[in-house]
């Protein structure tokens, strides 16, 4: 079977991709699987001498000798976190979209510019601010309230991503039921959110991901150990000066597995809600 | 015709967001504004104006010059790049080729890691090695294959610095644009293409009167997406350079979180915030002048 | 399908959020918080040491340890200083003895003092006056400090010394002819890891006590020693030259991954805290010889590491039970083993600890002792903030006149409050 030269090309072309993509995996999965001893900064490529999950249970439970706490705990604080934030975050993030693609009314794209817009702010600069209002909310330190500040910080994100979905959406529909008598949550619950899949994927996979990566909000808002989401108490396998690399690359390979999962089961609809018009703009 | 009350019940829907980013993000960017523009520089909060005092001193200060720098250097290389790979990598996958699942997957795949993650493994990558210690890292690699004019001292090198760490970036965001661009391709009409075909259009002609200007809007999104990260980047780079030797990887949020938690001072923190924030607002506004013209 | 498993999601988080509930119902009865960044080896095992001690002396206490990592203790930072504004004070937390402690907490009244504890725990006696004249503010005691660093001391590796035939260079042009000749010989002088930031000010604090002495390098950080001195020049001019000798690959490295030239006979000196001595001990290198740096000899540039009362703390009795601990004889001998440092009290016997401790006990005793500005005894964090960044820029770009006037400029700043 003769491959002509232009396919031949495409072929090269991603095979050098796909290497500049796999090297920096290629590199977490070995240090991960090798024991301390063999962790060294020259000898990173090299593959493990056996293949060895100790890292991985130290990461996960812990050592008291070792002087870090296993992300085993913190683990249920993530899910506990992003599951109901995901949630809350695309329906509010779809309700908003809804309202400000068909119930246009003076000044909904203003109210638009003003909630895109808030995507924007660095979240260093106010966390001092955040915690203030969290502790008169009386949620400052819980899981509840770590929820609140990624529903809230992820609206801008999610409305957009519906917004610009919704637009797709030919408003004849929602003409034709508001003529049929249906009034604005019946058109939702009948027209809108059975189409609304594709918004859902986007969002929910990019909410799911940038939630459950979260460092700075989680570090700031739950420091204490009991409440911490899993990527705080993964910072924490790392010692002062001295960093166990094969349990940090463990703990990070089992902190980052979700997302993954995620990624590649879920992938092809993070994709066909994009063809669909979710954020592309 | 709309039925009765139904004009309020969207406003009513709409308002808890109206309220929350109300407080919590233009309530604090107003807290943060105000701060700059007084003389709080120590744990005690003092409230004295000193008016545009602390952003003379920011323009002045050499680390903060630097990161100004940093951060053009950045989000040049980053946005560029994620917009030409991601393309590139979309226009190869549309090809109808073999396995076009596993490489879609492979290459959305880094948006899975977080910014600490990857950090991490790339410091280690591009750790250059000495002269004493021998290369490694992908120096290591590069001696290994025989391409050793590659090897360099990466983010040891001032004059390198933050564009390694660009590259990190790449990695990790360039999958966001291909899936962008591989959904805008799959997008256009068959049609379009076939009729042009057949008028006798090649493909570079195909691609660059047809298809690109369809891309034209998913570029825009993409450019403001990928600017707003460059622009906040911040774990990338503490967990992947540090500030890097004379500040060559250092980048305004670095300067802002280390002077307002380390030096205490929260005035200056504020100051870089929201020149950060202005320099965020000037990517919003062509976007937004765009969108609303074009569904006017 | 898509419905089902949103339906399934909202009842799965709803349940979450009940679960999540409880567990802050606001019980805090009988806890204690102790909050640092001593998150591994001897550090960990130090803290363990006293939690155990403590738990054998109050068993219904629930001791939690909350450690956060990072930045050179950066991100706990951050954490300690939003929860203090934000009313929410942690129990108690590390701090450094000294300026840190006492510009930013004492001052701005977020402390309460410990003067009876001290008094009716005897330790105006046990401990020597340096270590008290450092906690101590308008008359009163701050904090209890734990333990005693050094950060004055030049590490070498014994056979790459022993080989070449080289003793421990005790002025700076003697420093620099052993560096000339360890260049010739393709081993790298002096390393550092400045990937931190702040181990150029480490060095660099060495190198200005070299050039001042002691009371002329304090006179620094009160205003009464000018920094347009020549001496001060003097000690750039030094840094400068020194940043000839280093591996290429230190913005790189870390510290402890600098001294991986040591363990692999590739480097042979490093000036760095002691530590090194734990990291040493962690790791099984035994091959290494310590001395004062240059023109350093009879002065012990020292650091502490100590705990506070906040005002406001919630569980102000576990608190105090704490510190005596920590104050104890008991609690310094075992923390001190463990973590590789030396007790701030002068009465306990450490003849179990290592050699190079004892050596330091020793020094500590009769040296004269000069703060150290890059571990918050000198000065306040907004000013050792400044000298960090000047010196860490100073080392990939030496320009002295730069250097001199930003460091000029910093002390008018700072001494001005």
């Amino acid at each position: 079977m003769k491959i002509s030269v232009t396919r031949l090309l495409i072929y090269i072309m991603l095979a050098i991709f796909t290497i500049f993509y796999i090297i920096p995996m290629y590199i977490m999965v070995v240090t991960g699987m090798k024991s301390f001893a063999e962790v060294s900064l020259d000898t990173m490529w090299n593959l493990p001498f056996s293949l060895n999950f100790n890292s991985f249970n130290l990461a996960w439970l812990g050592s008291t000798k070792g002087g870090f706490r296993g992300l085993s705990g913190s683990f249920l604080n993530s899910v506990f976190l992003v599951i109901p934030a995901t949630v809350i975050s695309a329906l509010l993030g779809s309700l908003n979209g809804y309202v400000l693609t068909k119930w246009r009314f003076y000044g909904s794209d203003l109210i638009f510019t003003m909630i895109l817009f808030g995507m924007f702010i660095p979240y260093q600069s106010i966390i001092i601010p955040l915690v203030l209002t969290l502790q008169k909310l009386h949620v400052y330190g819980t899981i509840p309230g770590l929820i609140l500040v990624h529903v809230i910080y992820g609206l801008p994100i999610s409305t957009l991503i519906f917004r610009n979905y919704y637009i797709t959406v030919p408003t004849e529909m929602v003409e034709a039921s508001k003529i049929d008598g249906a009034n604005f949550l019946g058109i939702y619950r009948w027209v809108i959110f059975p189409l609304s899949t594709p918004g859902f994927a986007v969002a929910m996979i990019w909410q799911f991901t940038s939630i459950w990566n979260d460092f700075l909000f989680g570090l700031i808002v739950t420091p204490n150990p009991a409440s911490q989401p899993i990527t705080v108490a993964l910072n924490n396998l790392a010692g002062s000066y001295f960093v166990q690399w094969n349990v940090q690359i463990a703990g990070a390979l089992l902190t980052v597995l979700p997302p993954i999962l995620v990624y590649i089961f879920l992938g092809r609809f993070f994709l066909k809600g994009l063809l669909q018009g979710s954020l592309k703009g | 015709m709309q039925i009765k009350g139904d004009k309020w019940t969207p406003i009513l829907f709409i308002t808890p967001s109206i309220v929350a980013v109300g407080i919590f993000i233009y309530g604090f960017i107003g807290w943060t504004g105000f701060i700059s523009f007084t003389k709080w520089n120590d744990v005690i909060p003092d409230y004295t104006r000193v008016g545009f005092e602390n952003y003379r001193k920011l323009f002045a200060n050499m680390r903060f010059q630097i990161d100004l720098h940093n951060t053009l250097v950045f989000t040049v290389i980053f946005v560029t790049s994620c917009l030409l790979i991601g393309l590139l990598l979309a226009i190869l996958i549309d090809q109808r080729i073999k396995g076009e699942g596993i490489f879609r997957n492979l290459f959305l795949l880094p948006m899975a890691f977080s910014f600490v993650v990857s950090g991490v493994i790339w410091h280690w990558l591009f750790n250059p090695g000495s002269i004493q210690l021998g290369n490694i890292g992908v120096n290591q690699l590069f001696e290994k294959v025989g391409l050793n004019f590659l090897i360099c001292g990466w983010y040891t090198d001032p004059n390198i610095g933050i564009k390694a760490v660009a590259i990190a970036a790449i990695w990790q965001f360039s999958g966001y644009t291909m899936a962008l661009y591989l959904a805008g391709l799959r997008g256009i009409p068959l049609e379009l293409r076939e009729a042009a075909s057949i008028d006798g259009a090649d493909q570079f002609q195909i691609f660059y009167y047809i298809l690109l200007p369809f891309l034209r809007p998913i570029t825009f999104g993409a450019i403001i997406i990928l600017g707003h990260i460059s622009l906040k980047i911040f774990d990338l780079v503490m967990a992947m350079t540090g500030s890097g030797p004379a500040f060559s990887c250092d980048v305004p949020a670095l300067f802002m979180y280390d002077t307002t938690f380390r030096g205490n001072n929260f005035a200056r923190g504020a100051s870089i915030a929201i020149i950060l924030l202005l320099l965020v607002s000037l990517l919003i506004i062509p976007y937004l002048i765009t969108t609303f013209r074009k569904e006017a | 399908m898509l419905r089902k498993l949103l339906t399934g999601l909202v009842l799965v988080s709803i349940v979450a959020v009940f679960f999540a509930i409880p567990t802050f119902a606001g019980n805090l009865k009988g806890t204690l918080e102790i909050n640092s960044w001593w998150t591994a080896g001897g550090e960990a095992e130090g803290l363990n040491a006293l939690f155990e001690i403590y738990n054998a002396k109050y068993p219904d206490v629930e001791v939690i340890n909350a450690t956060v990592a990072g930045g050179a203790g950066a991100h706990a930072k951050a954490v300690f200083k939003t929860r203090m504004l934000g009313g929410d004070p942690p129990d108690t937390f590390q701090v450094h003895a000294g300026h840190e402690l006492i510009d930013t907490w004492v001052v701005p009244g977020y402390m309460q003092p410990l003067t009876d504890i001290y008094k009716s725990e005897g330790w105006t006696e046990t401990m020597p006056s340096g270590v008290l004249d450092i906690v101590s503010y308008k008359g009163d005691y701050w904090s209890v400090p734990v333990n005693i660093h050094r950060s004055n001391v030049l590490w070498f590796n014994k056979s790459i010394f022993s080989k070449y035939k080289i003793t421990p260079p005790r002025t700076f042009s003697q420093f620099f002819d052993v560096c000339d000749e360890l260049k010739a010989k393709g081993v790298v002088p002096f390393v550092m890891g400045t990937k931190d930031g702040w181990e150029a000010g480490h060095v660099f604090e060495s190198v200005l006590l070299g050039k001042l002495g002691t009371n002329d390098y304090n006179g620094l950080w009160t205003g009464e020693v000018k920094w347009s001195d020549a001496r001060v020049t003097d000690a750039l001019e030094t840094f400068a030259k020194m940043g000839t000798y280093l591996n290429t690959d230190h913005s790189a490295l870390t510290w402890d991954e600098a001294g991986q030239y040591l363990l692999k006979e590739k480097g042979a000196m490093m000036i760095m805290g002691d530590w090194t001595n734990g990291w040493f001990m962690s790791v099984g290198f035994e091959d290494y010889g310590w001395a004062p740096p240059p023109d350093n000899e009879g002065i012990f540039l020292a650091l502490s590491d100590s705990f506070a009362l906040p005002k406001g703390c919630k569980n102000q009795e576990n608190v105090i039970a704490w510190l005596k601990v920590l104050g104890s004889k008991e609690g310094q001998y075992s923390f001190n083993k463990a973590k590789g440092s030396i007790p701030a009290r002068t009465d306990i016997d450490i003849s179990d600890y290592n050699d190079y401790l004892k050596s330091a006990a020793r020094d500590w005793q009769k040296d004269a002792i000069s703060p150290s500005v890059m571990h918050g005894a000198a000065a306040s964090e907004g000013w050792t903030t400044e000298f960090k960044d000047i010196t860490s820029l100073f080392v990939s770009k030496p320009d002295v006149s730069y250097a001199q006037k930003a460091l000029i400029t910093a002390a008018e700043e700072y001494l001005k409050k």
